[in-house]
C-alpha cells in the first residue's frame, strides 16, 4: 500500500494539533490525579461546563469564547476549592478516599452530565466566532485555525503552568505535598490548604479546556466520557505526577488519534485512548516519565 | 440473618414470585419488576468486589452490554443453524464470557493500585463500546432487533418467564454473595479490603482471592445480561452500556451499606422501586438526576449506608437503655 505523502503529512500535523489541545483536557488531572492523588474522574464534566459556558456566552452576548474561558477561571477556582472542601472533610480526613471518593467523583460527574441534559438537551451546541471556518495552507499541509488557536492556547496555559508549579513559591509546595505531606507539614505550610489551591487551579484549568473544546468542534454533555479515558490515559501513560510527561504522552495520543483516524475511520478513534491506558498499565504502570511507585 | 431465617426468606420469595406469576394480570409490572431484579443482580455482582473487596468498578455497563451482545450472536448464529437453544444456554455464554472479561482485567490491572483497577474497568467499557459499534455481524451503531420466542409451558407470556428466570438469579446471586461472606473465602476479602499489606504479611492469598472475586463479579453480571436483548427485543450499544446501569451497579450498594450481603439488596428494592415510580409519575431525566444526587449523598453523609444507620441508631438506643 502506497501512502499518499500529503495524506500522512496531514494526519501528523493535525494529530499534533490535536494533541495539544488534549493537553489542555488532561492538564487539570495531571494536577489532582498526578499531583494530590486525587482521582477526579469529573474533570472532563466540568471542562463540559467550561463549553457550555463559552456557547451561552457567546450564543447570547457574542464573546469570544477563548476569552470567556479566561474570564470564568476565578468562578472555576473557586468551585475547585469548594468541591476539595467536601471531598477533603468527608473522605480524606477519614481515609475513605479509594471507595467513597471515588464513588463521590463518579456521581459529581453523573450530577453534572444530566443537569447539563435537563437544561441544554442533548444536542450538539456550537459557538461562533470568526476564526472557526478559516484555513492556512503551508504548501500540502493544512492549518484550520479551528485547530490552530487551541492548539496555542493550550501550549501558553500548559508552560505557565509549569512554570507557576516550579518557580513560585505557592508552586513548589504543591509540587512537595505531593512527595512529603509531612516534611511540608515540619516547614510550616498547611497541606491542606495548599491541596485547596492546586486543586482549584486544576479546575480552573477545566474552564479554558472547555471553551478550546467547543471552538474544535460541537458539544453535548455526554462526549465528557471520552475524554475521561482521553485524561486519564495522557496522565498514566507520561507518568503521574510529570506535566511534561502529560505533554508528551499528549501529542503521541493526538498522533495516534489522528492516524486511526485517517486511515481506519473515525468510528475507532475513541478505543485509541482506552487502549493506551490498558496497554499502559499492563506493561509499564509508572509511564514514560514517571517515578517508581 | 441466622441460616434458618435466610433460606426461609429464600423460599419465601421464590413462593411470592410463583404466586405473582400464577396470578398477576398487568403485564406492566414483570416489566417493572424485572428491570429492579436486573439492577439488584447488578448491585449484588458489584457489591462482591466493590464492597467485599474494597476495588470499585465503573465498568458495570460493560460487562452487562457484553453479555447482551454475547446472546445478540449467539441467538443469530444458532438461528442461522435453525436452532433455538433455551435461555440457559444464553445465561451461561454470558456468564462465561463475562467471568473470563473480570479474571482478564484483574490479572492485568489488580496488582497495582485499586485506583487503576477502577480506571481500567471504564476504560474496558468504552473500548467494548467501540467494538460493538463497529462490529455489523451484530448491527453495528445501528443495533439489532431479536425475536421473542414462544413462552415455555406454564407461563402465559414470555415477559412471566422472563421474570421467573430474573427471580430465580437475584436469588441465586444472593446466596452467592451471603455464602462468600460467611465463608473462609470472604473472610480473606475483608482482610483485603482493611488493610492489604498487612493481609498479604498474615499469608493470605490476596491477588487469587482479588481474581476470584473479579470473576465472579464478571459472572453474576453476564447472568444479568444475558437475558436483556429479549426483553427489549431491541439493543444498540448506546442503550446497552448506558451510564445509568453503571450508576445504579454503585449507587444501590452505597444506599444500601456494602459491608453487609443484604445491603446491595435492600438498596436495589428501594432505589429499583423508586426508579420506577419517579419514571412513570414524573419524568425519567429527573430519575436518573435523582440517583446521582441520592448517591453523592449517601457517600458524603452514611458511608455505611442504611444498614449502618440502623445499626447505629440501635446502638444509640442500647447505650441510652
Amino acid at each position: 500500500m502506497i501512502i499518499d505523502p500529503g495524506l500522512f503529512l496531514n494526519a501528523v500535523v493535525s494529530g499534533l494539533l490535536l494533541g495539544g489541545f488534549y493537553i489542555a483536557v488532561a492538564l487539570g488531572l495531571s494536577i489532582a490525579f498526578g499531583q494530590l492523588d486525587i482521582v477526579n474522574i469529573a474533570h472532563p464534566a466540568f471542562v463540559i461546563v467550561g463549553s457550555y459556558f463559552a456557547y451561552y456566552l457567546g450564543a447570547h452576548y457574542g464573546f469570544d469564547p477563548v476569552l470567556t474561558g479566561i474570564l470564568l477561571t476565578p468562578v472555576f477556582f473557586v468551585a475547585g476549592i469548594l468541591v476539595y472542601r467536601v471531598y477533603y472533610v468527608s473522605f480524606e480526613r477519614t481515609g475513605q478516599e479509594s471507595l467513597s471518593g471515588l464513588a463521590f467523583f463518579f456521581g459529581l460527574m453523573f450530577i453534572i452530565e444530566v443537569t447539563l441534559i435537563m437544561i441544554y438537551g442533548v444536542d450538539y451546541r456550537l459557538v461562533p466566532a470568526p476564526y472557526i471556518g478559516m484555513n492556512w495552507k503551508l504548501g500540502l499541509v493544512d492549518f484550520p485555525l479551528r485547530m490552530a488557536i487551541p492548539f496555542v492556547v493550550s501550549m501558553v496555559m500548559t508552560i505557565g503552568i509549569y512554570f507557576y508549579l516550579s518557580k513560585t513559591f505557592i508552586g513548589r509546595a504543591i509540587l512537595a505535598v505531593s512527595q512529603d505531606r509531612q516534611a511540608l507539614q515540619l516547614m510550616g505550610a498547611d497541606p491542606v490548604r495548599i491541596k485547596q489551591i492546586a486543586f482549584g487551579l486544576a479546575i480552573a484549568t477545566a474552564s479554558v479546556a472547555g471553551a478550546l473544546l467547543i471552538i474544535i468542534g460541537p458539544v453535548e454533555p455526554s462526549i465528557n466520557r471520552e475524554y475521561i479515558g482521553r485524561a486519564f490515559a495522557m496522565v498514566v501513560l507520561g507518568g503521574m505526577g510529570s506535566i511534561t510527561g502529560t505533554v508528551i504522552a499528549g501529542f503521541i495520543l493526538g498522533i495516534a488519534e489522528s492516524f486511526v483516524q485517517t486511515f481506519a475511520g473515525p468510528s475507532w478513534a475513541p478505543a485509541v485512548s482506552f487502549s493506551i491506558l490498558l496497554l499502559t498499565l499492563a506493561v509499564r504502570p509508572s509511564g514514560i516519565l514517571g517515578r517508581q511507585s | 440473618m441466622r441460616s434458618g431465617g435466610f433460606w426461609g426468606f429464600i423460599i419465601g420469595a421464590l413462593l411470592v414470585g410463583i404466586a405473582f406469576v400464577a396470578l398477576g394480570k398487568n403485564e406492566y409490572y414483570y416489566f417493572a419488576a424485572y428491570v429492579i431484579l436486573q439492577s439488584l443482580i447488578m448491585a449484588v455482582a458489584w457489591n462482591i468486589l466493590g464492597g467485599f473487596t474494597g476495588y470499585v468498578n465503573f465498568g458495570a455497563a460493560g460487562f452487562f452490554a457484553v453479555a447482551a451482545y454475547t446472546t445478540i450472536a449467539l441467538n443469530k448464529y444458532l438461528q442461522g443453524l435453525g436452532l433455538q437453544p433455551p435461555m440457559l444456554v444464553y445465561i451461561a455464554a454470558g456468564a462465561v464470557v463475562c467471568g473470563l472479561i473480570g479474571l482478564g482485567t484483574g490479572y492485568l490491572t489488580l496488582r497495582l493500585r485499586g485506583v487503576y483497577f477502577a480506571i481500567a474497568t471504564l476504560a474496558l467499557a468504552v473500548v467494548f463500546q467501540t467494538l460493538a459499534n463497529n462490529w455489523d455481524y451484530v448491527g453495528g451503531a445501528k443495533g439489532s432487533y431479536i425475536l421473542t420466542p414462544a413462552p415455555p409451558p406454564f407461563f402465559s407470556s414470555y415477559i412471566k418467564y422472563l421474570f421467573f428466570v430474573m427471580l430465580l438469579m437475584s436469588l441465586f446471586a444472593i446466596i452467592v454473595s451471603r455464602y462468600i461472606v460467611h465463608s473462609k473465602f470472604g473472610r480473606g476479602l475483608a482482610a483485603v479490603r482493611d488493610d492489604e499489606v498487612a493481609a498479604e504479611c498474615m499469608g493470605v492469598p490476596t491477588l487469587r482471592l482479588k481474581l476470584i472475586s473479579t470473576t465472579v463479579m464478571g459472572v453474576l453480571m453476564g447472568m444479568a445480561g444475558a437475558p436483556y436483548p429479549f426483553y427489549v427485543t431491541y439493543v444498540d450499544p448506546q442503550s446497552a452500556f448506558s451510564l445509568g446501569i453503571a450508576v445504579n451497579a454503585i449507587a444501590m450498594p452505597m444506599i444500601g451499606g456494602t459491608a453487609y450481603w443484604y445491603g446491595p439488596v435492600i438498596g436495589a428494592i428501594l432505589l429499583g422501586t423508586a426508579q420506577e415510580v419517579i419514571s412513570v409519575t414524573i419524568s425519567s431525566e429527573l430519575n436518573v438526576f435523582l440517583v446521582g444526587v441520592v448517591l453523592v449523598s449517601f457517600v458524603i453523609l452514611a458511608p455505611s449506608g442504611l444498614v449502618g444507620l440502623v445499626n447505629d441508631l440501635r446502638a444509640r438506643v442500647k447505650s441510652r437503655a
